[in-house]
C-alpha cells in the first residue's frame, strides 16, 4: 500500500517535470520561429515612443461623426440583442427538456447553439458583411446569432429547472401548451431571463464597438480609419470614447442588476 | 336517485419498469358526492386521482365522464374535458410571481382561444368573476398580492379559487392538506368542501389523514396495492378495515 503510493508519486514527479521541459522547449521553439528576438523588442520599442507623441493630444476633426458612429455602435448593440434575445426565447423552450415537443429536437437546437457559440462574432460579421453587405446591417445579425448561442443555452437550463407543478397545473385547467408557457412558464423564469439579457447586452455593446474594425457599423470603423492613415491623435480619441462607452453601459447594466436582484430579494422576503 | 358523472371501468396503469401502479380499478362516481380516497404511502391514489384527468396516463380500462371516454379523447377532445376537472395539488402550483387574482384567472384558460389566453387578455368581467371567486375563499384582500407573499393555507384556497373559476362539474384534490399545519388543513378543508356543497361539484380527495377523511366524507374509498379494498359510507368504515388497509405489505408499492 504504501509503497504503491511512493511509486504513484514518483511518477506523478517525473511526468511533471516531462511536462515542464515541453513547455519550456515550446516557448524558446515559438520565439524563434516567430522571429522575435531581443533587436526587434527594441526597435518595437522607439516605434512606440514614436506612435505615443503622436497620439498627444487626442483630437477629433469631425466630432458629429464620431459621435453618429458611437450611437450607431449602441444601435447596433441593442437591436442585435433584442432580435437575439427574441428568438432565443423561441428556440429555449424546444431545447428544454421538460418543455420540448420531442428530445430529438432538444439535442439538435443544443447542438445548434453550441456551434454558434462557438464561433467568434467577428467570424459572423464577417460572413454577414459577405452575404448582406457592409455596414450595420451584417453587425445586427452577427450580434443576434452569436447572442443566440449563448443565450439559449442559459434560458433553456433556467426553463428546465421551473416546478413543473405549475404546468401540470395549467395543463389541468385545460390550458393549451402555448397558454401554459406564456402564463405559467414565463413569469416564473422572468427575473433569470431579464437578469441574463442585460448581461448579454453589457457583452453586445463590448463587441459592437470592435464588429466596425471589419466593416460591421460603429465606430470601430471610425478607430481603422484612423489608424490606417496613421492619425494616432484621432484614433485615441476613438478609444477614448469606445472607453466611454463600455463604461456608461457597464454601470447601466450594473444598475438594471441591482434593479432586478432588488425585486427578487424582495420577492423573496 | 342521482346521476351517475364518473364511471371507471378496469382501470390499469403499468409503468415502463413494470411497476404495476393500478390493477382493474372500477368506481362508479355519482353527481355531487364528496369521495375521499384513503390508504398507504404507495398504494396508488396519487396516480389513480391522476389518471383520472390523464395527467398520469393510464395503461388500460376506460374512464367515463359524462358519458364521454377520457382515455381515448384526442388532445383538442380533452383540453375541453380537462376545463370540466378542476385539480387541486399538495403543492398549491400557483404561478408564485403573479398576483393572486391572474392565478384565479388562469382557471378560464381553457375556455379561451389561444393567443387570446396565451397574453392573458381576460375582460373585465373575468376579472370581476376572479375577484368575487377570491372574496368566497376570504383572500379578497390578498388579490393583487403576488402568490408567494400567502401563507400556505392561503395558496391553496387561491388553488381553490382557481378550481372554482373553471366552472367544473368535478374537482379533483391530491393530498391538498399533507404540507399544511393542522389549523391550515381544517380551513382549506372547509372551504372545498363548502364550494363543493354549494357548486354542487363532485369530488374526489385524496387523504392520508384518516379523521380528516372520515369528518368530510360521504363516501370512502380504500386503495391499497393499487387495488380498491373498501368502498362505503364512513360509518362502514370500522377500525379493523383501517387497519388492513394501513397494515405493512411486503408487496407494497414503492412511491
Amino acid at each position: 500500500m504504501i509503497k504503491n503510493k511512493e511509486t504513484f508519486r514518483q511518477q506523478k514527479k517525473v511526468q511533471n517535470s516531462i511536462f515542464t521541459f515541453l513547455a519550456f522547449a515550446f516557448f524558446v521553439f515559438s520565439m524563434l520561429q516567430l522571429n522575435i528576438v531581443p533587436e526587434r523588442i527594441v526597435r518595437s520599442i522607439d516605434r512606440l515612443g514614436y506612435i505615443f507623441s503622436n497620439m498627444f493630444p487626442p483630437v477629433t476633426n469631425e466630432p458629429l461623426n464620431l459621435f453618429g458612429a458611437a450611437i450607431e455602435s449602441i444601435q447596433v448593440a441593442i437591436l442585435g440583442t433584442i432580435l437575439g434575445v427574441l428568438i432565443s426565447l423561441f428556440l429555449a423552450v424546444l431545447a428544454a427538456k421538460n418543455l420540448t415537443f420531442s428530445p430529438y429536437l432538444s439535442y439538435f437546437i443544443k447542438a445548434f447553439a453550441g456551434f454558434v457559440r462557438a464561433v467568434p462574432a467577428l467570424i459572423w460579421a464577417l460572413l454577414f458583411i459577405v452575404a448582406v453587405g457592409l455596414g450595420p446591417t451584417p453587425g445586427i445579425l452577427a450580434l443576434a446569432i452569436n447572442s443566440i448561442g449563448m443565450l439559449v443555452k442559459v434560458y433553456g437550463e433556467a426553463l428546465e429547472e421551473i416546478d413543473m407543478g405549475i404546468v401540470e397545473a395549467l395543463e389541468s385547467a385545460g390550458a393549451t401548451k402555448l397558454q401554459v408557457i406564456l402564463q405559467g412558464v414565463f413569469p416564473s423564469v422572468l427575473t433569470a431571463f431579464t437578469a441574463w439579457s442585460l448581461f448579454r447586452l453589457d457583452v453586445n455593446i463590448r463587441y459592437s464597438a470592435i464588429l466596425g474594425v471589419v466593416g460591421a457599423g460603429g465606430i470601430g470603423w471610425e478607430l481603422m480609419k484612423a489608424a490606417q492613415m496613421s492619425r494616432y491623435d484621432e484614433a485615441l480619441m476613438v478609444t477614448i470614447v469606445i472607453f466611454g462607452m463600455v463604461m456608461s453601459a457597464e454601470v447601466i447594466s450594473e444598475f438594471m442588476k441591482k434593479r432586478t436582484n432588488a425585486a427578487t430579494a424582495q420577492a423573496l422576503n | 336517485m342521482m346521476e351517475t358523472i364518473l364511471e371507471i371501468k378496469h382501470l390499469n396503469k403499468t409503468y415502463p419498469d413494470g411497476t404495476e401502479a393500478l390493477k382493474d380499478i372500477s368506481l362508479s362516481v355519482k353527481k355531487g358526492e364528496f369521495i375521499v380516497i384513503i390508504g398507504p404511502s404507495g398504494a396508488g391514489k396519487s396516480t389513480f386521482l391522476r389518471s383520472i384527468n390523464r395527467l398520469s396516463e393510464p395503461s388500460g380500462g376506460e374512464i367515463l365522464f359524462h358519458g364521454e371516454d377520457i382515455v381515448k379523447a384526442n388532445r383538442a377532445k380533452l383540453r375541453k374535458i380537462r376545463r370540466n376537472i378542476g385539480m387541486i395539488f399538495q403543492g398549491f402550483n400557483l404561478v408564485k410571481r403573479l398576483p393572486t387574482v391572474r392565478n384565479v384567472l388562469h382557471g378560464k384558460l381553457g375556455y379561451m382561444s389561444t393567443w387570446k389566453g396565451a397574453l392573458g387578455l381576460f375582460g373585465q368581467e373575468e376579472v370581476e368573476e376572479a375577484l368575487d371567486i377570491l372574496e368566497r375563499v376570504g383572500l379578497e384582500k390578498q388579490a393583487f398580492k403576488r402568490a408567494d407573499e400567502l401563507s400556505g393555507g392561503q395558496q391553496q384556497r387561491v388553488a381553490i379559487a382557481r378550481a372554482i373559476n373553471q366552472s367544473p362539474s368535478m374537482i379533483l384534490a391530491d393530498e391538498p392538506i399533507a404540507s399544511l399545519d393542522p389549523n391550515a388543513s381544517r380551513v382549506v378543508m372547509d372551504y372545498l368542501q363548502k364550494a363543493c356543497r354549494d357548486e354542487g361539484f363532485t369530488t374526489i380527495v385524496n387523504l392520508h389523514q384518516v379523521d380528516f377523511a372520515k369528518e368530510y366524507a360521504d363516501r370512502i374509498v380504500g386503495i391499497k396495492n393499487g387495488e380498491v379494498y373498501f368502498d362505503g359510507p364512513v360509518h362502514e368504515l370500522t377500525e379493523d378495515v383501517i387497519k388492513a388497509i394501513y397494515a405493512t405489505d411486503k408487496e407494497a408499492m414503492p412511491v
